[in-house]
């Protein structure tokens, strides 16, 4: 399978998603809307869930929509300012009340319009960054589709960064790097290739530190099948970051991104 | 159709005039004149002043960055840091050495920032410089590199910075590398500011992209130069996705200010009466003391 085969899959929107991943891990969890400046942006789905009925966690992704009507109301996973400042909000909140955070990332970028600008996406996300520097809990991102750009690094601050495996994680979308390079968006395919944003190659540069399988023996699994396979590591995860003093986290994170 | 054919071939006076010409046009250096991007008017390097401006229209021009040391800070206070530190080709990216080297060339620099300590009026203080002439003074791993240690020695020697920003953002030939630097600097900047110190960003012309969503929005305060463009995405991309034409102010720094991400547009003329104030306003409270 070439990088282009697996962006193709990466964009897939019947991949498994925030939503579904939220359901399998939480026996409870209620949506909070919203980010106090202007708007709710429903690109961004955000909440507090407990796990087997114990373990409070606050779980932040963008959600792609499964239809058209659905992707008109979450924007195509692309978040405005007001995506990334409930994010901000509901991480400053778990925070406040000592709650690990996971975020689940799949977006082709931060949505680019005139709004956008004008409402400072580029300082919402700048922000974001701060934040997510000063968390002091725990905290894990799932790159699950597309991890595009500024809008997929502003929720990728974290202890760990995982991948599925047919996801990609990079600077700019294929099209829009040949656009750049060579003026010709044609030319994605190759640009894919020399692009290094596939899971694989992510974890040889130690971008990511997990690649998670999505099928086996040939097999691809189905989006409960991976759920039920990614939910113990998520947990198993969280309970071990949670060993660690968090002044010996927060300085793992800082000597994690240190070294790029 | 006879009317409409061309002529065979016109009398020549000198038929070795072209070549002449363009032997005595090689002869000129380059970079003797330039063009105003506002007014259009030519402009010769040597009536250039020394803070950049457009002799006839006070635009604020591309300033080299050793040159905007010299200009702002007190004479002979500037000690460069990391000077060792030169571009690198992590994922052997095919035609980016060349690149580089011809930047190198170009603008006498090893990469697209400058950083060090200085003083403005005897006030000490962090300064990094972006140069633009230098591959868009795009971010790759090792401006990111040279920020980061700026922000860490800024902390270790409890000094505020003042950063110059001007960026095209990402550096493309870098990938995800270059996309890593946005969480390296803003963790140094916010261990600089959880001890305190100030932050003062001059944004210039052009900041864009991924140094947007990062440090250049990260400052406790937030300058810019008059008509420099801020924004997030490239112009052109956002005249893609919405099929119209923006108007010309979209992304100045007139209209940023105006939609509140920028604290105050200072030309240069006044920059280093407004940065030795804003020095003194921040000044660390033990040192304060003792002056």
């Amino acid at each position: 399978m070439n990088a282009y085969d697996i962006v193709k899959k990466a964009r897939d929107i019947q991949r498994l998603s925030t939503i579904e991943i939220i359901n399998a891990l939480c026996s409870e969890f209620i949506e909070l809307h919203g980010d106090r400046r202007m708007e709710d942006d429903q690109a961004v789905v955000g909440g507090v869930g407990l796990i087997q009925d114990k373990d409070p966690i606050t779980i932040i992704g963008i959600q792609k929509g499964r239809n058209t009507e659905e992707n008109i109301r979450r924007n195509f996973g692309s978040s405005g300012p007001a995506g990334y400042r409930k994010a901000e909000r509901l991480m400053k909140q778990a925070e406040k009340f000592q709650r690990p955070v996971l975020t689940l990332i799949n977006t082709a970028g931060a949505y680019a319009a005139p709004e956008s600008e004008e409402y400072g996406i580029g300082e919402a996300i700048a922000s974001m960054l701060i934040t997510m520097s000063e968390l002091t809990v725990p905290t894990l991102a799932i790159i699950l589709g597309e991890g595009g750009s500024g809008g997929a690094i502003a929720l990728a601050l974290s202890d760990q960064v995982w991948m599925l495996e047919n996801s990609i994680y990079s600077i700019l979308s294929p099209e829009g790097f040949a656009s750049i390079l060579w003026k010709d968006s044609r030319l994605a395919q190759e640009a894919a290739d020399i692009m290094k944003l596939t899971a694989t190659e992510l974890k040889e540069l130690q971008v990511i530190d997990r690649v998670i399988a999505e099928g086996e023996k040939g097999e691809t699994f189905t989006n409960e099948e991976l759920a039920e396979r990614l939910i113990p590591k998520i947990i198993a995860t969280f309970e071990e970051l949670e060993k660690l003093d968090p002044k010996e986290r927060v300085a793992n994170r800082y000597n994690r991104f240190r070294k790029f | 159709m006879a009317l409409f054919r061309k002529k065979k071939k016109y009398v020549e006076i000198n038929p070795n005039r072209a070549d002449e010409l363009r032997e005595r046009r090689a002869q000129i250096p380059d970079g003797l004149a330039e063009r105003c991007p506002k007014c259009q008017a030519i402009i010769f390097q040597n009536s250039i002043e020394n803070d950049f401006l457009c002799p006839k229209c006070s635009y604020h021009l591309q300033f080299p960055a050793l040159k905007r040391i010299k200009w702002l800070v007190d004479e002979g206070s500037f000690e460069e840091w990391d000077s060792d530190l030169t571009a690198k080709d992590p994922l052997n990216f095919p035609g980016y050495q060349e690149k580089l080297e011809t930047s190198q060339k170009i603008t006498q620099l090893k990469e697209a920032v400058i950083t060090g300590q200085a003083e403005l009026e005897g006030l000490p203080f962090a300064i990094g410089v972006m140069d633009s002439r230098f591959i868009m003074a795009s971010m790759g791993t090792i401006v990111g590199e040279k920020l980061t240690r700026l922000f860490e020695q800024a902390t270790e020697k409890e000094l505020p910075v003042v950063l110059y920003i001007a960026s095209g953002g990402a550096r493309m030939q870098e990938g995800i590398l270059s996309l890593m630097q946005m969480a390296k600097i803003s963790q140094a900047v916010s261990k600089h500011s959880q001890a305190g110190l100030f932050y003062c960003t001059v944004l210039t012309h052009p900041t864009t992209g991924g140094v947007t969503a990062s440090f250049a929005m990260q400052g406790d305060i937030t300058l810019a130069e008059p008509e420099a463009i801020v924004g997030f995405a490239g112009k052109r991309v956002i005249e893609q996705t919405i099929g119209s034409e923006l108007p010309n102010d979209f992304q100045t720094a007139e209209t940023v200010l105006k939609n509140g991400f920028i604290d105050h547009i200072v030309p240069r003329k006044k920059q280093a009466r407004v940065l030795r104030f804003l020095l003194a306003a921040h000044k660390p409270s033990s040192e304060s003391a003792g002056v």
